[in-house]
């Protein structure tokens, strides 16, 4: 929130909560944990790339609260890029992953053991 | 970000490449299988003229030029890496032909995927912009996820994609999360800035996490312990021409952004990183080199002998500064080791018939005496791996280990030359099988002209460059210099 945006609520009246910028590094920084400890921990191949496309997500808000504190669009630029490539991997991922269920009938990474893992 | 139109010049082989891909990707869906060869030799005539296209303004001696707001950079060490990439490209094209041809999948968007992974391959060892880089390393990953389960109801190709997937994809996130501290710390993505800002600004644990976390994004796309464990998974279970190219483009092209990352962005931070690459060189070398000991699948095997060579390779990236080779002896280490591995891979697919049988060690058993050609090929590039004279693999060894010795790493050198004599145990099964055993029952092979010109050209390198490899040397410090 800008502060002209800021000193135009206030004279409106509006009481307007400002978050820091520290606040999304928090969250960001949470979101990739979580999305880590999911690709390391879950054994379904569908729930760990879930948790891969929340690493991506977290770094997002990373690129963005950075290229907003440092008032650098190129950081808000990256973010398109990650969506664009976010969503390409999903239609390979997502392909592979059934052509793997069609083949083994699972998509248990434990289970997928033809080949030494 | 300004650029001028003219900036797109610097691009055209690049485009010209990409065009060929979507051309040759909406014709493959209009040929039958018979005509898929038509295909095939037009992917390689592309690539072709890719590379005179390259070569006609480095010939007219334009030195290096940067385009697109510092994104891009044309210059003699992308030259040499994009040189030896499409090179790769049209080997693994000609290895494909029949291997492709005879099995039950349409091969026409195969090719399709090829090129647009090699685009992606040649924009990387260009990208002098930690976007541009990671945007060019996706364009080659989700191409390469595709082909390692092209055959996709052979349960280990595409076991050996579902791997490469998630353990890509993840490698992935890790590398954009410590580009995204990068950032953050240095308020910039060009790698001059990054530089610059580096030299200036106080060393913040952001930023130094966010080296580590880049490193560990790239130890994976090399195959670096201890992020080497897809490696030998999908060395064994991609189609074997698709192995081969794994081997060495995409080796090839982590490796250029490797070094470039790493001293033209990173430089001036070395003392935080160079203990990281140094413990990871170590390792890898062990794990390969010990790892391959143990197989009797060949693909597997020279999988786990690519982690070793990456340990070595990795070596000369801490001989950056020595004064006498330094970079180029990196350089010329990956020349050699395409050569002997793309050849290597080569025989394997000769001696491939359908469902993966030809792969273990047993079926070398007797070759020597079915065909002495072949096994004295095999045997030439099992020296030159395992760093023997007169080879190239020796050539780039004996450079690599003298780079590093100046540079002062004495207990890496030693381990490397260790791990040497411990690769030769495994390179001489195949050695001892080929010669010693005998053959029981029927050899499967097949004469295949456009594998044999292929492996024979890689050969005849492989031992020219043993033998005499001054202009290599020459070629490779010219390109350093522009």
């Amino acid at each position: 929130m800008n502060p002209a945006t800021m000193s135009a609520a206030a004279a409106a009246g509006v009481s307007v909560m400002s978050v820091a910028p520290s606040a999304y590094l928090v969250v960001g920084t949470i979101l990739f944990a979580i999305g880590l400890a999911g690709a390391l921990l879950k054994r379904n191949a569908l729930s760990i790339f879930l948790s891969i496309e929340l690493m991506m997500n977290a770094v997002n808000l990373l690129f963005l609260t950075y290229a907003r504190m440092r008032g650098d669009a190129a950081g808000q630029m990256v973010v398109f890029f990650v969506i664009a490539i976010a969503a390409a991997e999903a239609a390979i991922g997502l392909a592979i992953f059934v052509a793997l269920f069609r083949a083994r009938q699972t998509v248990d990474v434990d289970k997928i053991n033809f080949l030494k893992w | 970000m300004p650029f001028a139109p003219s900036d797109m010049a610097l691009i055209v082989p690049e485009l010209f490449l990409t065009a060929a891909g979507l051309v040759l990707l909406v014709a493959a869906t209009a040929v039958s299988r018979a005509q898929e060869k038509q295909i095939a030799l037009w992917s390689i005539a592309s690539l072709v003229v890719t590379g005179f296209l390259l070569a006609v303004p480095a010939s007219a001696g334009a030195g290096a030029r940067s385009a697109f707001g510092g994104m891009f950079a044309a210059d003699g060490y992308s030259l040499f890496f994009k040189v030896l990439i499409l090179a790769a490209g049209v080997v693994t094209i000609l290895f494909s032909l029949r291997f492709v041809g005879d099995s039950p999948y349409p091969g026409g968007e195969y090719y399709g995927l090829l090129l647009f992974a090699t685009v992606g391959m040649m924009f990387m060892v260009s990208g002098t912009h930690l976007i541009s880089i990671y945007v060019a390393l996706e364009l080659m990953a989700l191409s390469q996820y595709v082909l390692a389960g092209y055959f996709k109801r052979e349960t280990k190709s595409i076991e050996a994609a579902a791997k490469y997937f998630v353990l890509g994809a993840f490698s992935s996130g890790v590398l954009l999360y410590g580009i995204s501290l990068v950032f953050g710390a240095t308020g910039s993505l060009s790698l001059a800035a990054v530089s610059r800002s580096i030299v200036l600004g106080p060393k913040s644990p952001l930023l130094v996490l966010g080296i580590i976390l880049v490193a560990c994004g790239l130890f994976f796309k090399i195959a670096s312990a201890p992020f080497h464990v897809w490696a030998p998974d999908v060395y064994e279970g991609a189609p074997t021409p698709i192995s081969a190219f794994f081997a060495v483009g995409p080796k090839l092209a982590a490796y250029a952004i490797f070094a470039r990352i790493f001293f033209s962005g990173f430089g001036h931070n070395s003392s935080e990183w160079t203990v990281i690459i140094a413990a990871s060189s170590a390792l890898t070398m062990v794990v390969g080199n010990v790892g391959a000991l143990m197989q009797q699948n060949v693909k597997r095997m020279l999988g786990y002998s690519s982690i070793g060579h990456a340990g070595y390779a990795l070596l000369g990236l801490l001989a950056y500064g020595s004064k006498d080779f330094g970079l180029s002896s990196i350089l010329i280490y990956l020349t050699a080791y395409a050569l002997m591995n793309l050849g290597a891979f080569g025989l394997v697919v000769l001696l491939e018939t359908k469902g993966y049988a030809g792969e273990s060690v047993d079926d070398f058993n007797g070759l020597a005496k079915k065909n002495p050609l072949a096994a004295g090929v095999m045997v030439l590039f099992l020296l030159s791996l395992a760093g023997i004279p007169p080879t190239a693999g020796f050539v780039g060894k004996y450079l690599l280990f003298s780079a590093a010795m100046q540079a002062g790493w004495f207990w890496l050198t030693l381990l490397a030359v260790l791990m040497s004599a411990v690769s030769l145990f495994y390179y001489f099964r195949i050695v001892r099988a080929m010669y010693l055993v005998e053959g029981t029952g029927e050899l499967r092979w097949r004469e295949e002209p456009a594998v044999t010109v292929a492996i024979l050209a890689c050969a005849a390198l492989t031992l020219f460059l043993g033998v005499y490899p001054q202009p290599l040397i020459a070629l490779a410090k010219a390109c350093l210099l522009s």
